[in-house]
C-alpha cells in the first residue's frame, strides 16, 4: 500500500525493538477464536489510474447531469466562485483536526471566528456556534434547545417546513417525550395563522417556520415570532436556502429567538446532499443553551490578540450526558468555504446575488404561469423557488420535460398528498434567461 | 511559519465599495415592485468588501498558521490522524458526483447510488455485520442513530428499558448520544487492566438495561479481551451491545466487531477510512446492525431490482430520518476510494502498521514518561505526567512543547480515568523517520522538564501566538467581531 511508509527494514527493527516476533503476535491481546482466518472478500488493490478509471465509470452511470435542472427544495445550485475551490483545498485547511490546540490552530480558528461574525450579520441576532451537521439536524437541534430553555414539552412545526427536515425533527424528539403539532398553510403559501393561534397553548417550547418556506414562499417572521412571544415560546426560524438572506429583512431583526438552517447555497457544492452547513444563531441570553463548538477572542500573553475554542463546559467531552448536543466532529471545511464564498461576494455581491435569484424566479413564475392550464398554487410572495399546478399528474409532465433533456422541479404529491399535480421549480442565477425560456416552450408543448 | 506576520479580521482591512466577485448583468427584465410588501434589508450591515487578492491572500496567510497532516505527524489520541490520499479529492469532486442533485429521481442517479450500495457491502464485510445505513453525518450522530435502533429493537420486543452502560473510559459522546435517545447513563468501572471489570458488569445488568456502550480497542488503546463474556453477559439478560467503532484502525481484516458479539456499531469515515478531517469536519459515521436490527434502520435503504438501484421508503419499521438526503455523500466517495485503492491486503495492513507504529512509540518512551496502564496496546497509547509532575511540568506544557519541535500534541486528558493523559496514537501512515523525531522529542523534553521546566511553562516558542488565555476566554465571551462605534 503505497500510503505506508516504513520499509522492510525498518519493519523489521521496529518489531525488534517493540520485542514482537511476528507481525501476528501484535494482536496477542485478541482472543484467537474470533480472528478473521481468512483474508477480506474485497475487491483487489487497484492502481491510481485503475481507480480513476473505476469511479469515472461509475460517475457515468449518473444521467442528471445531462438534463438542465430546476430542482430545489433545500439543496440548490448557485455559482462558486474559483477562489473557493482553489483556497479551501489547500492541505492546512483539509487535513488537520477540529483545533484543540488553537496556538498551532490560528488559521482554522481566526475563520471559524469570522464565519460567526457573518453568520450574525445574516441572521441578525447576537451569536452563532462553528456548524452544525446540515439543515435538518440543525432544526433538530434548535428544536431541543428550545425545549431546554423552555422547560416545555411541545414544539409547533409549519407544514411548509422542509418535509426531511421535519422527519428528522421527529426521530430526535420521539425518545425524549416531546410533542410536535403541524400547523397547515393557507391559500398564499404561508402558515395558516389561524391554525398557529389554536395550535399555541402555554405547553409549548417554539414555534418552528421556514422561510422562505418549502414551497418558496416567504413568511411574515414578524407576525409568527408576535403569536409564540404571546405564550412565552421561542420563535424559531429556519432558512433552507441562505443566500435569500441577501436581500430579505433578517429573521432576528423580526422577532426569531433562534435561526437555524442550512448553509448549502453559500459556496457548496450540491454532492447529492453532503456534506452541507448546518448553521445556527440566537440570542445571547441562550449562549448556555446553543449546542456545537464556538470560537471565541482571548489574548496570549504577550497581549497579542488570538482564537480558541470557548464555553466548553456546554460540550459532551466536559458535561457527558449533560451536554446540550452530543455533536463533536462537525462541518468546519463547509463552513470554511461559505466563509469564502460570502467574504468573496461581500456585502455587494451577496445582495446582488439574491436580487437575481429573485428577478430570475419572477421571470419564470410569469412564464410558466402565462401557459395554459398552468397555475401558480400559492399567492404568496416568493423567493427564488414556486410551485405551479398543472393540469395533468405530475409524473407524466416530468416524464414528457425529460424526454426534452429537462427535469423541470420536484414533484410534490409523495410529500404533501393534498398537492396534486404539483411541483416546485427552482431559478438561481445559473439559469439563463433562454434556458427559463426552453423550460417554458417544453412545458407548452408537453401540456398540449 | 513566518512568526511575525499578523492577518487582520477581513473585517478589519474591509474597504467600501470593494468587491472580489461580479455576477454577468440580469438577462431578464427587472421588477421594480418584486416582493411587495416583503421586509427587505436595505444593506448587509457591516458586511466584508475586499478584493480577490485580498481574499486569496487573507486565506493563504491564515492557512499557515495551522498544523495540519500533510505537515507531519499529528498523534491525536482517538482521532486517527492518518495521511488523506490526494486522488480521492479529486474523484469525489468530479462533476458528476458533485453536481448531482439529492432531489433527483433514483434512474438519474444510479452511479452515486452504486457507491452507497458499494460501501454499504465493503464496510459490511470489513466490521462483519449485516448491514449498514451512511446517514449519519459523523461519529456522534452514528452513535445516536444506533442507540435510536437499539431502542427501536427493544420496543418491538415489548420493553425499550432504562438504562445504558458505558465504562468510564468512554468518550463523551457515548453518555450523551444515550441520554438524547431517552436513556439513563450507569458507569461501568475499568478495572487495573484498564478493561471493562467484568463483574462490575454483570453486577449492573439487569432487565432494565438496553444496552452496553463499548469502545474497542478503548480509549486507552487497550483491546478488550474479555469481549465476548461481555456480550454474553448483556445478550442473557435481554440487552444489546453496542460498539463504537472510532477505533477500527487497529482491527481491519484481524477481527470483525460482528464475530464478537457486537449487534450495532459505528465507524468513522474521516479516521479508519481516511476521508480528511477538515479541521473539524465534514465527518461521516456510518451504522452497521446485525440482522433483528435492519428492519429498523433509517430510511431510505438503497435496494436492488432488475439490476437497478432503488430507494425504499416502505420500511414501517423505520426509526425515521436522522439526516436529510443520503448523508455526507462526498465523504462517502473518498472511502469507497479507499478500500478499492487499499484491496483485502492492504486494509489488513492498516492495523498491522497503526498497532506496530503505536507499539514502538510506547517502547521508546517507557520510564521516561509513565504508563498507568501496562496492558498491552493496539493502535494507541496513553501516558501521563507523572514523572514530569514532580518538578511541576503538566501534560499541558509538554503538549506545548511539542510544538516548538515542530510535532502536533497528543491528545490531552482524556480518558478521564488516566490523570494528566497524553494519548498518542501515530496511525500507519508514518515513516520511521517522523516516528522518531517524535519520539526524541518526547524524550527531550522529559530531560527538559528535569533540568528546564521553565522551557517548558513558557512553550510555545515559534507560533504566531503564545499560550493562549482560554480561562478569559470563556469567562468574558467575545465570540463575533462588532464595529467600534
Ligand atoms: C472514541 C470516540 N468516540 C466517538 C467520537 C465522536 O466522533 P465524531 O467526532 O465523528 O462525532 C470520537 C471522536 O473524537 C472518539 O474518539
Amino acid at each position: 500500500m503505497s500510503y505506508l511508509s516504513l520499509s522492510d527494514k525498518d519493519k523489521k527493527e521496529m518489531l525488534a525493538r517493540t520485542g514482537v516476533g511476528a507481525t501476528d503476535d501484535l494482536f496477542c491481546c485478541i482472543p484467537e477464536a474470533v480472528r478473521l482466518k481468512r483474508a477480506l472478500d474485497l475487491p483487489a488493490a487497484q492502481s491510481e489510474l485503475e481507480l480513476v478509471r473505476t469511479m469515472e465509470a461509475i460517475g457515468r452511470k449518473n444521467d442528471y447531469s445531462r438534463h438542465l435542472s430546476f430542482l430545489g427544495g433545500g439543496a440548490y445550485e448557485h455559482f462558486i466562485p474559483t477562489v473557493v475551490d482553489y483556497l479551501s483545498s489547500r492541505g492546512e485547511f483539509v487535513s488537520p483536526y477540529t483545533p484543540y490546540q488553537p496556538e498551532v490552530s490560528q488559521g482554522t480558528l481566526q475563520i471559524i471566528f469570522e464565519y460567526q461574525t457573518l453568520v450574525c450579520q445574516l441572521t441578525g441576532l447576537d451569536i452563532a456556534n462553528a456548524s452544525l451537521y446540515d439543515g435538518s439536524t440543525g432544526t433538530a437541534e434548535a428544536v431541543l434547545m428550545a425545549q431546554r430553555v423552555t422547560s416545555r414539552n411541545k414544539v409547533v412545526l409549519a407544514r411548509s417546513l422542509h418535509p426531511q427536515y421535519r422527519e428528522v425533527v421527529r426521530t430526535y424528539i420521539k425518545n425524549l417525550g416531546v410533542e410536535a403539532v403541524e400547523v397547515g398553510y393557507g391559500p398564499d403559501g404561508r402558515i395558516d395563522e389561524d391554525a398557529l393561534g389554536r395550535a399555541l397553548d402555554d405547553k409549548t417550547a417554539a414555534v418552528v417556520c421556514q422561510s422562505p418556506n418549502f414551497f418558496g414562499v416567504v413568511e411574515d417572521i414578524q407576525a409568527l415570532s408576535d403569536a409564540a412571544h404571546g405564550v412565552k415560546a421561542l420563535s424559531v426560524a429556519i432558512v433552507a436556502e441562505a443566500v435569500s438572506l441577501g436581500m430579505l429583512e433578517a429573521p432576528g431583526k423580526r422577532g426569531a429567538d433562534i435561526v437555524a438552517g442550512e448553509g448549502q447555497s453559500l459556496g457548496i457544492p450540491l454532492s447529492f446532499g453532503g456534506p452541507y452547513l448546518g448553521f445556527m444563531a440566537c440570542k445571547k441570553e441562550f449562549l448556555r443553551q446553543m449546542p456545537g463548538r464556538v470560537a471565541g477572542q482571548t489574548l496570549d500573553r504577550e497581549g497579542r490578540r488570538g482564537f480558541v475554542l470557548t464555553l466548553a463546559t456546554r460540550e459532551q467531552h466536559i458535561r457527558r450526558e449533560r451536554a446540550t448536543s452530543n455533536i463533536c466532529t462537525n462541518q468546519a471545511l463547509c463552513a470554511l468555504r461559505a466563509t469564502i464564498f460570502m467574504e468573496t461576494l461581500g456585502k455587494q455581491g451577496l445582495r446582488e446575488l439574491a436580487w437575481q435569484n429573485a428577478q430570475k424566479a419572477a421571470y419564470a413564475a410569469d412564464r410558466l404561469g402565462a401557459i395554459p392550464g398552468v397555475k401558480m398554487k400559492f399567492s404568496g410572495p416568493v423567493f427564488n423557488e414556486f410551485v405551479v399546478e398543472l393540469p395533468k399528474p405530475w409524473p407524466a409532465v416530468d416524464a414528457g420535460l425529460r424526454a426534452k433533456g429537462i427535469i423541470g422541479g420536484y414533484g410534490l404529491e409523495p410529500a404533501y398528498p393534498e398537492l396534486k399535480n404539483a411541483a416546485l421549480v427552482a431559478i438561481t442565477e445559473l439559469k439563463t434567461k433562454d434556458q427559463i425560456d426552453r423550460l417554458a416552450q417544453a412545458l407548452q408543448e408537453v401540456l398540449s | 511559519m513566518i512568526k511575525e506576520i499578523r492577518e487582520p479580521l477581513i473585517f478589519e482591512i474591509s474597504e467600501s465599495g470593494k468587491r472580489a466577485a461580479e455576477l454577468p448583468a440580469l438577462d431578464v427584465a427587472e421588477k421594480k415592485d418584486l416582493l411587495a410588501g416583503v421586509p427587505l434589508r436595505r444593506e448587509l450591515e457591516d458586511f466584508p468588501e475586499v478584493s480577490e487578492t485580498e481574499v486569496t491572500r487573507h486565506f493563504t496567510r491564515l492557512s499557515q498558521m495551522n498544523y495540519c497532516v500533510d505537515l507531519g505527524l499529528y498523534p491525536l489520541g482517538s482521532c486517527t490522524m492518518k495521511y488523506n490520499p490526494k486522488i480521492n479529492e479529486r474523484l469525489s469532486a468530479q462533476p458528476a458526483f458533485a453536481g448531482s442533485h439529492p432531489l433527483a429521481s433514483e434512474d438519474l442517479v444510479q452511479g452515486n447510488l452504486e457507491v452507497l450500495k458499494r460501501l454499504e457491502t465493503y464496510l459490511c464485510e470489513i466490521a462483519g455485520m449485516d448491514a449498514f445505513t451512511l446517514q449519519p453525518a459523523a461519529g456522534a450522530h452514528g452513535e445516536l442513530t444506533g442507540m435510536m435502533l437499539i431502542r427501536a429493537a427493544l420496543e418491538a420486543r415489548g420493553d425499550a428499558r432504562k438504562y445504558v452502560l458505558i465504562p468510564d473510559s468512554a468518550h463523551g459522546t457515548n453518555p450523551s448520544s444515550a441520554h438524547i435517545c431517552g436513556y439513563s447513563v450507569k458507569e461501568i468501572k475499568s478495572n487495573d487492566k484498564g478493561m471493562v471489570d467484568v463483574e462490575a458488569l454483570e453486577a449492573a445488568m439487569t432487565d432494565e438495561v438496553a444496552a452496553l456502550m463499548v469502545t474497542n480497542p478503548n480509549t486507552l488503546g487497550v483491546f478488550e479481551s474479555d469481549i465476548c463474556r461481555v456480550a454474553e453477559i448483556i445478550h442473557a439478560k435481554g440487552g444489546l451491545v453496542y460498539m463504537d467503532g472510532a477505533n477500527m484502525n487497529a482491527l481491519t481484516g484481524v477481527v470483525r466487531p460482528g464475530d464478537m458479539g457486537i449487534d450495532v456499531l459505528h465507524i468513522n469515515l474521516h479516521k479508519t477510512f481516511s476521508t480528511p478531517h477538515g479541521g473539524g469536519g465534514p465527518g461521516s459515521g456510518p451504522v452497521g446492525v446485525k440482522k433483528e436490527l435492519v428492519p429498523f434502520l433509517p430510511v431510505p435503504v438503497i435496494g436492488e431490482r432488475g439490476g437497478r438501484f432503488v430507494l425504499d421508503f416502505d420500511r414501517p419499521a423505520t426509526i425515521g430520518r436522522v439526516r436529510g438526503y443520503f448523508g455526507n455523500f462526498s465523504v462517502i466517495v473518498r472511502a469507497l476510494c479507499y478500500i478499492l485503492t487499499l484491496g483485502p491486503k492492504g486494509v489488513r495492513e492498516i492495523a498491522e502498521f497503526a498497532v506496530l507504529n503505536a507499539n514502538y512509540i510506547r517502547k521508546s518512551l517507557e520510564g521516561e514518561y509513565h504508563l498507568k496502564y501496562t496492558t498491552p496496546s493496539m493502535h494507541e497509547c496513553v501516558f501521563s505526567d507523572k514523572i514530569q509532575k514532580e518538578f511541576g511540568v503538566t501534560n499541558l506544557d509538554i503538549a506545548k512543547r511539542l510544538i516548538d519541535y515542530g510535532v502536533h500534541p497528543p491528545t490531552m486528558s482524556f480518558p478521564l480515568i488516566v490523570h494528566g493523559a497524553l494519548m498518542i496514537e501515530p496511525t500507519e501512515t508514518e515513516s520511521r523517520r517522523d516516528l522518531d523525531h517524535f519520539i526524541d522529542a518526547m524524550k527531550a523534553i522529559a530531560r527538559e522538564a528535569k533540568e528546564n521546566p521553565e522551557i517548558l511553562h513558557s512553550a510555545p516558542h515559534v507560533t504566531y501566538v503564545s499560550r493562549l488565555d482560554e480561562v478569559a476566554a470563556a469567562k468574558f465571551p467575545v465570540l463575533r467581531w462588532e464595529k467600534k462605534p
